[in-house]
């Protein structure tokens, strides 16, 4: 059974965890304010990597922290030893998801390419380096705003924009957050990932690998949103069958710069340049696709032109029929965390709880802060569905599904919910009144803006 | 998921940390936001609709600006009383933040009988910031015209979309 396979902990996970979270809190507090009991807990992270090429660097590192003098090349080595750490917990928990599922993945083959050259200017390395030498915890609202002027520069250089759309993220939480109380939580793992993430792409250490073109027919599971108040994303899962080459489980990707006002439903209208994959996700058809390039992890690079809306395909029959037997890909080594952990599942005969699964003995959690405002889905209906179709995610020490459809017994009539449902705009008459009234944010923010260029 | 007693907040990655924003109405106060140390944005006239005003009120001493976009100073605003483009500032930043959010960035004690966050200021009055906050307001829009990207983005693993607001 799915839970109880997942109960059990990889080996080592819970020391690999510990020497990440000593430079995590040693971040919140800033590295230029260490005491000693804050700077020992660095050694574990120093310890862990005894042995490997990162080793002397990251010794250096720590003891460059203790002694006052960090370079940004320690900060880079610390961010790698944590990458490293990260690295190989996504591995294991992975091997773990696999094996639970019975999911087939194929090893990691591809060449190394070499890396690009980084594209954060020197302004957006010191700040980085200010952030950790300061500390989230102290970091006041002088040095959170310099941030978002570094990202300025980034967001039109379209090289720059995986790296811009990250910092943008990053900065609008650090300014949300400031000043933070003394006595505040804070999101100590979240923010050292990002700083680490940006850190590493900065440098231009996070390499993308070479495509090869894929034909053949797309079926999809479902869409995963994602949004912070510049960027919306949807990555859709689903499974590709090629002539030859079996069933393959890819993701496909659309993106959109936004303001933080386009929310909810309407942000599906910033995606308004893919009618293709729009309407495959809302009418549940299948995607005929030819030479769509296919990265070595697995992604399937989305081009409108070489896509057309095929016939009918319920993603619900998809997982029961296909899933079982789909081969996924090896996730690029560089992009190993955690929370990359993201396994398309089709669990069924449960019993549902207001946020778990019974799955038959075994629980496990539902994580209904995944249930975004632009699709139908919503915990009653989760807590009410007898089917779901979601991935399986791992956060905080624990498993939890995120659901991508699910089926109810809402009444009499089973009811079924996806969240691209609303890819081309909201189904019944109350949602698609709301989203016609946000829908015309944009227009009025353009019209305001005119009143200024017009001067 | 997330337990306030337990240690889930500080080691969950995709933990979500900007509350969802709640739909609010843009015509009157299209731009706003808590930057800087301070709560800027843009409010448009109701008289005349070619008009519109940057209003800004700084953290800590709540020194109140606001100025028209012909760089003029706001005729109402005078003594450290607020004007009515502040106040619907204000309106507009707790309609999107929530108060708690807008109370704590601007370092305002917080009234107690329920009065709203106008009445907790102690105000002054402050430099003329209205150039940042219509350049922001236009670097903020700039968003509106990049084009949308096709790329493989893992770090939005990071950022799941938001929920509903409940
Ligand atoms: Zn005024």
């Amino acid at each position: 059974m799915l839970a109880a396979a997942l109960g059990a902990r990889p080996a080592g996970l819970g020391e690999a965890l510990a020497a990440v979270d000593g430079l995590d809190d040693a971040l919140g507090h800033g590295l230029a304010h260490l005491d000693q009991a804050r700077a020992a807990r660095l050694e574990p992270l120093a310890a862990a990597c005894a042995g490997s090429p990162l080793a002397g660097r990251v010794a250096d590192a720590v003891a460059g922290i203790v002694a006052g003098t960090v370079t940004d090349d320690h900060l880079t080595a610390l961010a790698g030893a944590r990458s490293a750490l990260l690295g190989a917990a996504h591995d294991a928990l992975l091997a773990e998801a696999d094996a639970a599922l019975g999911r087939a993945r194929e090893p990691w083959s591809a060449a190394t390419v070499p890396a690009r050259p980084g594209h954060l200017p020197a302004a957006g390395r010191s700040w980085l380096r200010e952030l950790a030498l300061t500390g989230w915890r102290r970091a006041g609202a002088e040095l959170v705003g310099s941030g978002g002027r570094t990202v300025q520069a980034l967001i039109a250089e379209p090289a720059a924009r995986r790296l811009a759309v990250l910092l943008e993220g990053f900065a609008a939480e650090l300014r949300a957050a400031a000043p933070v109380a003394p006595a505040a939580r804070i999101p100590a793992r979240r923010w050292a990932d990002l700083w680490a993430r940006a850190l590493l792409l900065g440098r231009g250490g996070l390499a993308t690998a070479g495509t090869v073109d894929a034909d053949g027919r797309l079926l999809l599971l479902g869409a995963d949103l994602h949004e912070h108040p510049t960027v919306v994303h949807a990555q859709v899962h689903g499974l590709l069958e090629s002539p030859g080459r079996g069933v393959r489980l890819v993701r496909t990707a659309v993106a959109a710069a936004k303001v933080d006002a386009v929310s909810g439903p309407s942000v599906w209208r910033r995606l308004a340049a893919f009618p293709v994959l729009r309407a495959a996700l809302a009418r549940h058809r299948a995607i005929e696709v030819s030479g769509l390039p296919l990265t070595p992890g697995g992604d399937l690079i989305w081009q409108e032109s070489r896509a057309a809306l095929g016939g009918p395909a319920d993603p619900f029959v998809t997982a029961r029929v296909r899933l079982a037997a789909a081969v996924a890909a090896a996730p690029p080594p560089l992009d190993r965390h955690p929370v990359a952990i993201a396994e398309p599942v089709l669990l069924e005969g449960y019993a549902a709880g207001q946020s778990t699964f019974d799955l038959g003995g075994a629980e496990i959690a539902v994580d209904l802060d995944r249930l975004p405002a632009a699709g139908p889905l919503t915990p009653a209906l989760v807590a009410a569905s007898t089917s779901c179709l979601g991935l399986l995610r791992w956060d905080a020490g624990c498993w939890a599904v995120q659901p991508l459809a699910v089926r109810a017994a809402a009444g009499r009539r089973p009811v079924t919910a996806h969240t691209g449902d609303w890819a081309l705009g909201p189904t019944g008459a109350r949602a698609a009144g709301a989203e016609a009234a946000a829908g015309t944010v944009v227009d009025v923010l353009r019209e305001r803006a005119g009143r200024l260029l017009r001067q | 998921m997330v337990t306030e007693d337990g240690v889930a907040y500080e080691r969950r990655s995709a933990v979500p940390v900007i509350i969802p924003v709640r739909p609010r109405k843009l015509a009157e106060v299209p731009f706003v936001e808590l930057a800087e140390g301070r709560l800027q944005g843009v409010v448009s006239s109701r008289s005349d609709p070619r008009r519109l005003y940057a209003s800004s009120i700084t953290a800590r001493r709540h020194g109140l600006s606001c100025h028209t976009n012909n760089n003029r100073p706001c005729g109402s605003l005078g003594g450290g009383q607020p004007c009515k483009h502040i106040g619907a500032l204000i309106d507009a930043a707790v309609a999107r933040y929530g108060l708690a959010r807008v109370a704590h960035h601007l370092e305002a004690d917080l009234p107690e009988d329920g009065a709203d966050l106008g009445s907790g200021l102690r105000p002054g009055t402050a430099p003329d910031r209205a150039a940042e906050v219509f350049s922001s307001f236009l670097r903020h829009l700039a968003h509106l015209d990049l084009p949308p990207s096709t790329e493989p983005l893992p770090e939005l693993q990071w950022f799941p979309a938001a929920a509903a607001v409940r």
